[in-house]
């Protein structure tokens, strides 16, 4: 009995930790792209150097 | 008894992995990722004024192109075409880091082609933007 549910809990945990490696986060990819495109074109106020020209860029959008 | 054991057990697998794949988050602090980071950042002084000019696009596979090369003195073209190789450089370097950073080499293709739809959707309106059917200007 003890191994049938051994059995029972390894057939629904395996898949589930397979299933989690193949999958492609693809909406945490999008912020952490969303981030690093911030970062790189400066599009968020109170980055590292603001000036006149990268303010102007969220309102470009 | 036994029945209400087994239940218990699977709600909690199940639900443990529903926890695990909420939790997951893409790692980009990484010390790689970063100095890739501080490259771009800079170089981008130089090449936001080739995007505004149309000179440079954005590719839709993430990358950069020389769209009009006729936009940029003479003079200045071979060090367009540096600055646009550069970038292209840090970018391949970006996506595979971010994929490694993760443990997942694989993921490369798939975060390079999110990021193309992203660099594109935050373009600057005026900039040349590469679609299925060519360039447009945002």
């Amino acid at each position: 009995m003890k191994n049938w549910l051994l059995g029972v809990v390894l057939a629904c945990a395996i898949p589930a930790c397979v299933t989690i490696n193949i999958y492609f986060p693809a909406a945490a990819a999008e912020k952490a792209a969303d981030k690093i495109i911030d970062d790189v074109w400066q599009l968020k106020n109170g980055s590292a150097k603001p000036d006149a020209n990268e303010q102007a860029e969220p309102a470009a959008k | 008894m036994k029945k209400l054991l087994v239940a218990v057990m699977l709600l909690i697998s199940v639900s443990a992995s529903q926890f695990v794949a909420a939790a997951a988050d893409m790692e980009v602090n990484t010390p790689a990722i970063s100095a890739i980071k501080n490259s771009m950042q800079s170089r981008h002084a130089q090449l936001a004024a080739f995007y505004a000019n149309g000179a440079v696009g954005l590719t839709k596979d993430g990358l950069i192109a020389v769209r009009d090369a006729n936009a940029v003195p003479l003079a200045q073209r071979g060090a367009l075409a540096a600055l646009v190789k550069d970038e292209n450089a840090d970018r391949g370097k970006l996506y595979k880091e971010i994929a490694l950073a993760n443990g997942h080499p694989e993921w490369q293709p798939e975060i390079q082609s999110t990021f193309a739809g992203r660099w594109i959707d935050k373009a600057q309106s005026g900039w040349w933007v590469q679609g299925a059917g060519g360039w447009t200007q945002k």
